[in-house]
């Protein structure tokens, strides 16, 4: 096609259009600048691997939370959905059960726990916010009642050590978690671009009762877009346990917003219908390296809340300006 | 002629990349309606929001009472006295029909409180005299489209505007409800109000028009008294060349039965039988609410039925949701454009196969070269004006918008086409090029069913006329020999049989 916009070369995509379609990465890029210039410590390899580690478990639960939101949903049960799974997979590997059985269980649970809040959402016509508030509830309940309200071990074998790698170990120098992340995003980005699933997520988001008269299955779509977020939040979960080499009943508390704070920064519109998976990557990037930030010139965790608050509100405020 | 109250002269306004407006005039004088004639994209929406200080303007004045006038907004406009009813409902569906009239203005106490016996006596004086039959605190969202257009025009008739401006307010409403509407208008027309009346109907532009005025392509064509102009002259004039037949009726050449409806009941629609043939257009007539576009929706599979069955080439179909309806080979396309029948953030391309996806797809992944190429194809077939596939389709026209709908429905190579309202707020020009498409369809054996509130333009495509009333079928014409009155009467209720008529 000879007007198709990717034959052109890069710098003729560089206009006033397409930095604002960018801006999100343009504010990443200066959050880095600024930082480098303050500490010296910042822009080291060590550092920069520390912070996409760090960044990792947000940003594979918002991978989840934008899927969500893209159905004009959201998904409030992440953080519980992520201590549940977590909770799942250490009994199962204290249990001496391989990783290639307890990882799938673990993410397949999480999947299910997910569809709950899809189906009651989808069949029960509640609305997201509400039916996730339940289920994130009722799933850091059931947590509590299954671990007693104690850690759960993964223990001291074979097992748990090969285990532990996921949240611990490096592979070609690049730690675990982040190489998770990076596939997490690319199934993501390929799933919404590239197969019909995706279109009919923008097309529920977008216009639900137009995408029911175009023979879209609504609710299967919404239902499955919960369940891909709970087996994100599941992984995040994995992860959060392998390091610890314990599930913790609290794990996941809060999450969610971070979650949302991310998709929100990337520029996905909580209406539904709109927004790329790439920008929430950059929303969760900007939120970590801030966080790193903060912490490399010491500024008190007391500030640091209200500096990321600053950030968001700063960042949806001109997103909210330019659509006026 | 009179002096005018409104004078627009020379009104120019540009957007980016756009010149909206270039050198656009208008004259309102009282006690006259002035139609405001142009196809879609011609300016007059664009000199409306001008008028009413929604945009500013780069160039021109407006003389309002003898002043030259700036206003700020609507709020400034309307406390001036110009008052406009936008095509586009904005009221309040939670709220009753007294609170939407007196929205922001209620009428209160010296102390703040509502004086609701008050505020409801004078919405039902207003009701009585649109001659509306709703106590005054009906919800609104109970309300038919119709007649929440009708509770609109309540409202800016409650500000006593010397100027009211009407943007295509009969779009929604029923011939009874537009007769009422008339009259109203008369009743202004005769107080001295000034009326600038929008509309692509051209019958009603005769009826109730004392003077038209033309702009084309963002500039002023022509003004002149309505006597002195008849309809073809008109169009020449709007559209800026000749145009032909408006209604190219072919003749069906195929034959046999495609869809066979018997004694289809459901959500109102009650005990409804019809045949449709192959090659044919089946025009459904009948007033706002008569169960016309429940009965697509049960055909279609989107509504459930309690009773009945559907025959489509002979075999028995069990239709539960649009999916398996698209799949049987029917496709329905939405009066509603906004509401269910566009997804108004995605690209055209996204809109236009999104209900072909799975023939565009292998196994998960979409065939994005096959989907490029097939979006293209009925683009360029259909004449479709989009600066690009990928362009947000909210930002195209009526008609370009109807356009895409179409085609997302034919993407489905569907055997049997419904095509809900196809040509509402759709313009001349492109109307006709919608008339082409559907008769391309028919001659290639497509079955056709049209649902439509244009009397000219059902009696004009459709080979016979169902007439629909309170979810039943009273009356069945043969285009050819049917007549508007005989039509209307089955719509209001009278059971006629064509045998006797």
């Amino acid at each position: 096609m000879s007007q198709s916009i990717t034959a052109q070369p890069f710098y003729k995509r560089i206009n006033k259009a397409w930095l604002i379609e960018q801006k999100s990465l343009i504010a990443l890029m200066c959050l880095i600048f600024v930082v480098s210039l303050l500490s010296p410590n910042f822009l080291t390899v060590d550092n920069l691997l520390n912070i996409l580690r760090q960044t990792s478990i947000n940003a594979i639960i918002a991978v989840g939370m934008t899927i969500v939101i893209l159905t004009a949903g959201i998904d409030l049960s992440v953080g519980s959905v992520l201590a549940l799974s977590g909770a799942i997979v250490a009994t199962l590997i204290g249990m001496d059960v391989p990783v290639i059985v307890a990882l799938p269980v673990a993410l397949i649970a999480g999947a299910a726990l997910g569809a709950i809040s899809g189906i009651i959402v989808a069949k029960g016509k509640v609305q997201a916010f509400i039916a996730t508030l339940v289920t994130m509830t009722l799933l850091r309940g059931v947590t509590m009642v299954y671990t007693d309200g104690r850690p759960v071990p993964t223990g001291f074998s074979e097992t748990a050590d090969s285990f532990t790698w996921l949240g611990t170990g490096y592979l070609l120098g690049i730690p675990v978690p982040v190489w998770l992340m990076a596939i997490v995003f690319i199934g993501a980005w390929y799933l919404l671009n590239h197969t019909r699933f995706g279109r009919y997520i923008y097309a529920v988001g977008g216009n639900e009762s137009a995408a029911r008269l175009s023979g879209i299955a609504v609710d299967k779509v919404k239902i499955a877009a919960y369940a891909i977020c709970g087996s994100m939040a599941a992984l995040a979960g994995i992860i959060v346990t392998a390091r610890l080499s314990s599930a913790q009943p609290t794990a996941g508390m809060g999450y969610e917003l971070d979650a949302i704070a991310a998709v929100v920064l990337g520029g996905t519109s909580l209406m539904g219908g709109k927004g790329r998976i790439m920008g929430t990557l950059i929303g969760a990037l900007i939120i970590g390296f801030l966080n790193n930030a903060l912490n490399l010139l010491d500024v008190s965790s007391y500030y640091q809340m209200i500096a990321k608050a600053s950030v968001i509100l700063l960042a949806v405020l001109i997103d909210t300006k330019q659509k006026a | 002629m009179t002096q005018a109250i409104l004078q627009l002269q020379a009104i120019e306004k540009s957007f980016p990349g756009v010149k909206a407006l270039d050198k656009a005039c208008l004259n309102v004088y009282p006690g006259q309606v002035m139609a405001l004639m142009g196809e879609n994209g011609a300016g007059k929406s664009t000199l409306m929001k001008v008028l009413t200080g929604i945009y500013s303007l780069d160039e021109g004045q407006i003389i309002y009472q003898g002043e030259t006038r700036t206003f700020n907004g609507p709020r400034d406009s309307q406390a001036a006295g110009i008052s406009i009813i936008h095509q586009e409902l904005n009221l309040l569906p939670e709220l009753t029909i007294a609170e939407n009239i007196f929205l922001g203005r209620e009428i209160t106490s010296a102390f703040g409180r509502i004086l609701w016996d008050e505020m409801n006596a004078q919405a039902a004086a207003l009701l009585a005299r649109l001659a509306i039959s709703h106590a005054p605190q009906t919800r609104v969202g109970d309300l038919s489209l119709g007649e929440q257009q009708m509770v609109e025009i309540a409202k800016a008739i409650s500000f006593d505007s010397k100027v009211i401006i009407m943007d295509e307010p009969t779009d929604a409403l029923t011939d009874v409800e537009t007769q009422s509407l008339f009259k109203v208008i008369n009743e202004l027309r005769a107080q001295g109000c000034g009326i600038v009346y929008i509309s692509h109907r051209m019958q009603e532009i005769f009826t109730i028009c004392d003077a038209v005025t033309v702009l084309r392509d963002g500039g002023f064509i022509h003004e002149c008294a309505i006597a002195d102009i008849d309809e073809d002259r008109l169009i020449e004039r709007m559209v800026g060349r000749k145009l032909a037949d408006q209604y190219p009726r072919i003749v069906n050449t195929h034959q046999g039965c495609r869809l066979a409806v018997s004694e289809l009941s459901g959500l109102g629609v009650n005990n409804v039988s019809f045949n449709l043939n192959k090659g044919e257009i089946l025009g459904f007539s009948g007033l706002m609410g008569a169960g016309r576009t429940e009965l697509m929706k049960i055909i279609f599979g989107a509504s459930a039925k309690t009773h009945g069955e559907i025959n489509l080439n002979g075999n028995l179909i069990r239709l539960n949701s649009p999916q398996q309806a698209l799949d049987a080979g029917i496709a329905y396309i939405s009066e509603d454009r906004k509401g269910d029948g566009l997804l108004l953030e995605l690209s055209v391309k996204e809109n236009m196969s999104i209900c072909a996806l799975s023939k565009l797809s292998s196994g998960l992944q979409l065939r994005h070269q096959d989907e490029i190429a097939e979006v293209d194809q009925f683009i360029g077939a259909f004449n479709i004006k989009t600066p690009s596939r990928d362009a947000r389709i909210g930002n195209l026209s009526g008609g370009n918008q109807q356009k895409v709908a179409i085609a997302k429905g034919l993407m489905t190579q569907p055997q049997v086409l419904i095509l809900d309202e196809p040509t509402r707020g759709v313009d001349v020009g492109a109307k006709k090029e919608i008339y082409d498409l559907i008769n391309r369809f028919k001659a290639q054996g497509m079955s056709i069913i049209l649902v439509s509130s244009d009397m000219p333009e059902l009696m004009g495509m459709s080979d016979r006329i169902l007439v629909m009333h309170q979810g039943q079928i009273t009356g069945e014409f043969d285009a050819a020999q049917a007549e508007q009155e005989t039509i209307l009467a089955c719509a209001v209720g009278k059971t006629l049989n064509k045998d006797i008529a």
